[in-house]
């Protein structure tokens, strides 16, 4: 029998319950995983003894035959969660040392349902960033390597690559992440791992370290479509607590995997191809088509003509409001204090320069700029404005189609630093997968195929809002066909 | 439309993050990178079209106007202070702001 740091979600899940393995195994198993994988930098803690109380916890239920629906499953969770003393740093210097007094809403539904905590992951400085090299606590390394033998450090992808690394080289059975233009999808895409993005309002965001609050969704990243659809089905959830949480039954998204795609229309956007995209990726994409029409779908042309400026409208609006999220950050109720000042005044400046990375004092900059006095109308305004005329060719185009299938990232994964220099092309990353943030429509990232260095390419899918049973079978049928099952090789320990 | 050095400036100010003189001159230049690459947004007819600012289509919830429970409930000050980098006797303390 494969070891239980070897299974999938769903296979511990079961095998725990037929007492088969006990979660105490399985959490030590993950444990001693992350310990060799230092190199990868998934994780910026373990909470290794947490850990363990939690399993044993969960063995005494199991031994009796109780326990939720993820009882002693060990995860992975992306330090933008808030966990009640236990550090959590959203990847900033700011928030070093910072223990909330709380736990976010999503992981105490985890908790609930009896999983177990491993540690928190790595990720981009308060989710800000497409390849992981934001954080303050250094690069995480994508356990895939280019065929070429020049072993390259590349990138997990952004902004949950601690998340995306520790599925991918199984130091988790599944773990939380985010989503704001992308960072559960694109770095799903660059690693062969499952990521989905639900509705926005699906998950709660109480507790989730805030980056732009209309464009925030939580979702998991996950070996497999079945893991994703658990892990999304604990998490998710009505909670008073979030003002924009909806109030509307879960469903088992489990329970439709495998159902007939037949006669599903699934549209195809043309203006999902970009100059520069590799031949790869729209061959991909043409094989993902014929794949569910295989399965029975009808296959729709269908035009999203706004498409290329959706990144611009998310580079105003999502730092819009996070240049006033993060002025909370100001050295007085939680966090960072810089050590010299003369006054108050320069105790916030001091404090900011000293405890944010570049990328995020650059958004703040631009978030300002836009908003202030005499550039409002001209940026701000007129991006929400033309948010709304995507949300609306959104809506048009599901009132003909039941889903969109669009490749998840227009590249595989690049080296470190290849693309840090230059912000605009950083974040072109996120083309394909930002429009469902302003949309607020659900999306998922299915890892298709390998391209010709040996990387991982991932295919998404979009659905109409709160569909996604739909995303979800869709998804499975894409799996079935592609049927990708490499691995990247443990060159890490 | 191209961001001066003043510009930076002022905006670093309004944003109270403290930005030594020698990075204004090249903030500039790349925050000017990115408001140039946005400005194709004047491209789109915007006429008549509303504002969006969230895609939750729902009235935002009222609650009963009253102490909760747990964690939005109050009477947690030992919690509120508990990671602030100075505190005093359930007070945030700052340096001197009133003369």
């Amino acid at each position: 029998m494969a070891g239980p740091a070897d299974m999938k979600l769903a296979e511990l899940r079961d095998a725990l319950k037929k007492k088969e393995v006990t979660s105490l195994e399985a959490t030590d198993a993950y444990l001693a995983r992350m310990d060799k994988a230092k190199a990868l930098n998934a994780y910026v803690i373990d909470t290794a003894d947490k850990a363990r109380d939690m399993a044993k916890a969960s063995d005494a239920k199991l031994t009796k035959g109780e326990g939720g629906d993820l009882e002693g499953v060990p995860l992975g969770i992306k330090d933008l969660f808030c966990t009640e003393g236990v550090q959590t740093t959203a990847g900033s210097h700011m928030l070093g040392g910072f223990a909330p007094r709380y736990e976010s809403t999503v992981t105490a539904n985890l908790w609930r349902d009896g999983a177990v905590c491993l540690g928190k992951l790595n990720m981009d400085e308060f989710a800000m960033g497409s390849s992981n090299e934001t954080s303050y606590y250094g690069n995480v390394i994508n356990p895939w390597r280019r065929n070429d033998g020049g072993n390259a450090d590349l990138t997990p992808g952004g902004s949950s690559g601690g998340s995306a690394a520790s599925v991918a080289a199984r130091l988790c059975a599944a773990a939380t992440a985010t989503d704001t233009g992308g960072s559960i999808r694109q770095p799903a895409s660059l690693t062969g791992t499952v990521g989905v993005k639900p509705t926005y309002g699906r998950c709660s965001r109480w507790g989730i370290v805030a980056f732009a609050s209309s464009l925030d969704q939580a979702g998991p990243i996950a070996q497999d479509v079945r893991d994703a659809a658990i892990m999304l089905k604990s998490m998710a959830g009505h909670d008073p607590k979030d003002s924009t949480s909806i109030d509307c039954p879960v469903p088992d998204y489990e329970a439709v995997l495998g159902q007939s795609v037949k006669g599903l229309k699934i549209g195809v956007p043309k203006e999902y191809r970009i100059d520069g995209m590799p031949e790869e990726i729209e061959k991909l994409w043409a094989e993902g088509v014929q794949w569910m029409k295989d399965a029975g779908c009808e296959i729709v042309d269908i035009s999203l003509p706004l498409t290329k400026y959706a990144l611009p409208v998310y580079y105003i609006v999502a730092p819009a409001e996070a240049s006033s999220n993060l002025a909370r950050y100001d050295g007085v109720k939680y966090g960072l204090r810089a050590s010299e000042f003369k006054d108050i005044t320069s105790m916030y400046e001091n404090t900011r320069a000293e405890g944010f990375g570049n990328e995020v004092k650059r958004r703040i900059l631009i978030g300002t700029y836009v908003l202030s006095a005499g550039y409002y109308d001209a940026y701000y305004l007129r991006a929400q404005k033309v948010r709304k005329k995507i949300f609306d060719e959104f809506t048009d185009a599901f009132s003909k189609v039941d889903l969109i299938l669009t490749p998840s990232a227009p590249s595989a994964a690049f080296g470190l630093g290849e693309k840090s220099d230059d912000p605009v092309q950083m974040y072109l990353n996120d083309v394909f997968t930002v429009t469902a943030n302003l949309a607020g429509l659900p999306g998922a990232s299915v890892p298709a195929g390998l391209d010709k260095q040996g990387l991982p390419l991932g295919l998404q899918l979009l659905a109409k809002p709160f569909d996604e049973e739909t995303m979800f079978k869709g998804m499975y049928a894409l799996e079935q066909a592609a049927n990708f099952t490499a691995r990247p090789n443990e060159w890490w320990g | 439309m191209a961001i001066d050095k003043e510009t930076v400036r002022k905006v670093a100010h309004l944003a109270r993050i403290a930005e030594p003189e020698e990075r204004l001159e090249p903030l500039a230049k790349e925050l000017s990178g990115i408001l140039g690459w946005i400005e194709q947004l004047n491209e789109v007819d915007v006429e008549g079209v509303e504002a969006m600012a969230s895609t939750v289509d729902v009235k935002l919830p009222m609650r009963e106007d009253a102490v909760t429970e747990g964690y939005t409930g109050g009477g947690q000050p030992e919690n509120v202070v508990a990671n602030a980098p100075k505190t005093e006797d359930h007070f945030f303390v700052v340096p001197k702001v009133v003369e």
